[in-house]
């Protein structure tokens, strides 16, 4: 199997496991998850880190810095935001 | 690192995510759920620091600081009303970040070698087709997460775009020429015009999509690029043939679109409806006059709730819009010394994001027990004494249930004109976005309290107040 069938194949199995794991929410959540989800999908930053290989200020270079920056905004904020709502779910349980 | 150790630690960050993400969407386990999945994301990050022997430490420490800073310092500095509209600012980022992957990648092997190949030769075809999707997604979720946090915000209102779908049209086919283009061109510097063709009609893509939206279907469009920020990271890991980003990024856009499945079931929609725009268009929208309004103010309605014994509160996204979420706590709080039983109604699309409600009250520290859902509440309404509609329109309107050729005509809604006493507060009588008639304000048992919804919450609240102390 090739490596863009293997790509392929964790792909759909992955979709049927988002659906899988998302299925029953009750509303309380849904700003939460969809800014933990979001949050996730920082992932990208892996993306950006394995790029940011070479030191000279070249426009691939430049893009892939961008990159690491927003996709850290993404990530770090993210999970501080869902982690702040989450708070003042809990604080009167 | 050999190899293996390093697939096996990307297998635990994964697991990570899984655990996480199912944790998070229960209650009890929600803010655990959260700290698996920054821990998932921790592990990723550090791996791949270790993994890459040959990084250039000044772009990523610098990045990485950066990007830390920004993230803590606006979530810090955040009131707690303005959650929604960092939520939306945050996803705009991440897609951002993954069409500026694909874009680097792109650049690095096409255009700066400049070695005359098009991009499905020097990258195969695999790899330049999901980049050039990576960057069509993200930068759509980038204008459409920043025009729906300027809509959250009230900084831009809903617009109108003569010939919509022509427009859309468009703009989708000018994505897909210049992406074709930029995949197909031998010549570096044409492939780079292709390129940034692309990103701007791709913005162009997210602006269309999103400035018509408001209402109730703006919660279907920010859990739609949600999705796509997810999508927009798994088509960066096809490019990069990274299974991480794959799998994160497909979890996170699958969920996405359940979640925008929900939101359209609670309309009676199709997401294809939704996207077409808007309401209207085939039906015979009813905008005929209101007879028989009456309004009152808000020491009459006091003198009506303090004798009252059950209470429903229907938050809308006029209470968010005029933060007026305490002033609706506090008056809940003084019923419930009169000895009131009082409870929210929360339909599921009110706002402007799914579960905007249940944040925006959380917010003002509104016991969780006190919401109910709309199918729980329903069926009290009819024994219920009085309801007050708090800047919520069309997802109270009987026309629903009532007329067959409403363009709501379907629409699950709350149920409040089977209360023995209505009092809706809102600014004036003009529609709510499906713009049409609501039924509701001309009934007999329905009392306008016309204002800001904050300053007649206060004052209900005084009033209330000071008949507890009597």
């Amino acid at each position: 199997m090739g490596e863009v069938l293997v790509s392929l194949y964790v792909f759909v199995i992955a979709g049927f496991l988002g659906f899988e794991l998302i299925n029953k929410v009750p509303p309380t959540l849904h700003t939460p998850l969809m800014s933990g989800a979001n949050a996730m999908s920082g992932i990208t930053i892996v993306g950006a880190l394995t790029l940011a290989t070479v030191a000279d200020a070249r426009v691939s270079v430049l893009l892939g810095a961008a990159a690491i920056v927003l996709a850290t905004i993404n990530v770090v904020g993210g999970f501080l935001v869902t982690d702040r709502m989450l708070a003042t779910f809990r604080t009167r349980r | 690192m050999n190899a293996d150790l390093i697939a096996i630690v990307a297998l635990v960050s994964i697991a990570l995510f899984v655990v996480g993400l199912k944790r998070l969407s229960r209650i009890r386990t929600a803010r655990s759920g959260n700290a698996l999945m920054a821990g998932g994301m921790l592990l990723a990050v550090v791996l791949t620091l270790v993994e890459q022997g040959r990084i250039d430490w000044r772009w990523i420490i610098g990045g990485l600081a950066l990007g830390s800073a920004v993230g803590v310092f606006v979530v810090v500095r955040a009131q707690a009303t303005q959650m929604p509209e960092i939520v939306a600012r945050f996803n705009g980022y991440g897609g951002a970040a993954s069409a500026l992957v694909a874009l680097s990648l792109f650049w690095g092997a096409v255009i700066e070698p400049a070695a005359g190949g098009s991009a499905i030769a020097s990258l195969g075809a695999v790899a330049a087709l999901t980049a050039v999707l990576s960057v069509v997604i993200g930068a759509t979720t980038l204008s459409g997460s920043i025009l729906a946090e300027l809509k959250l915000r009230g900084t831009v209102d809903d617009g109108r775009i003569p010939a919509r779908s022509v427009v859309m049209g468009a703009t989708f086919l000018a994505a897909l020429a210049s992406g074709v283009f930029a995949v197909s061109s031998t010549d570096s510097g044409a492939a780079m015009y292709g390129i940034l063709g692309l990103i701007v009609a791709s913005i162009l893509i997210g602006v269309v999509l999103v400035i018509p939206i408001g209402g109730a279907d703006m919660p279907v469009v920010i859990s739609l690029l949600n999705s796509f920020s997810g999508l927009a990271a798994a088509a960066a890991g096809f490019a990069l043939s990274n299974p991480l980003l794959i799998i994160a990024g497909t979890v996170v856009g699958a969920a996405g679109l359940i979640l925008t499945q929900i939101m359209c079931v609670a309309m009676n929609r199709s997401l294809l409806n939704v996207m077409i725009g808007g309401f209207g268009g085939g039906f015979e929208a009813d905008t005929s006059d209101y007879v028989s309004i009456t309004s009152s103010d808000a020491e009459e309605a006091a003198m009506v709730l303090e004798i009252a014994e059950s209470v429903v509160i229907v938050p809308g996204y006029g209470l968010a819009q005029a933060r007026a979420q305490t002033a609706a706590y506090d008056v809940a709080k003084a019923l419930q010394q009169l000895g009131v039983n009082v409870r929210f109604a929360i339909h599921p699309v009110a706002g402007r994001m799914p579960g905007h409600m249940n944040v925006v009250l959380a917010e003002a520290e509104v016991p969780y027990e006190l919401l109910f859902e709309m199918d729980q509440i329903n069926q009290d309404l009819p024994q219920t004494d009085v309801v007050i509609v708090v800047g919520a329109n069309d997802v109270v309107n009987p026309a629903a249930n009532t007329q067959p050729s409403s363009p709501i005509a379907g629409m699950p809604i709350l149920d409040v004109a089977s209360a023995r006493r209505v009092f809706v507060i809102k600014r004036s009588l003009s529609a709510g976005y499906a713009g049409i008639k609501n039924e509701l304000f001309d009934m007999d048992n329905t009392t306008m309290l016309f204002g800001d919804a904050k300053a007649i919450l206060d004052e209900l609240a005084v009033e209330l107040q000071k008949a507890a102390k009597r």
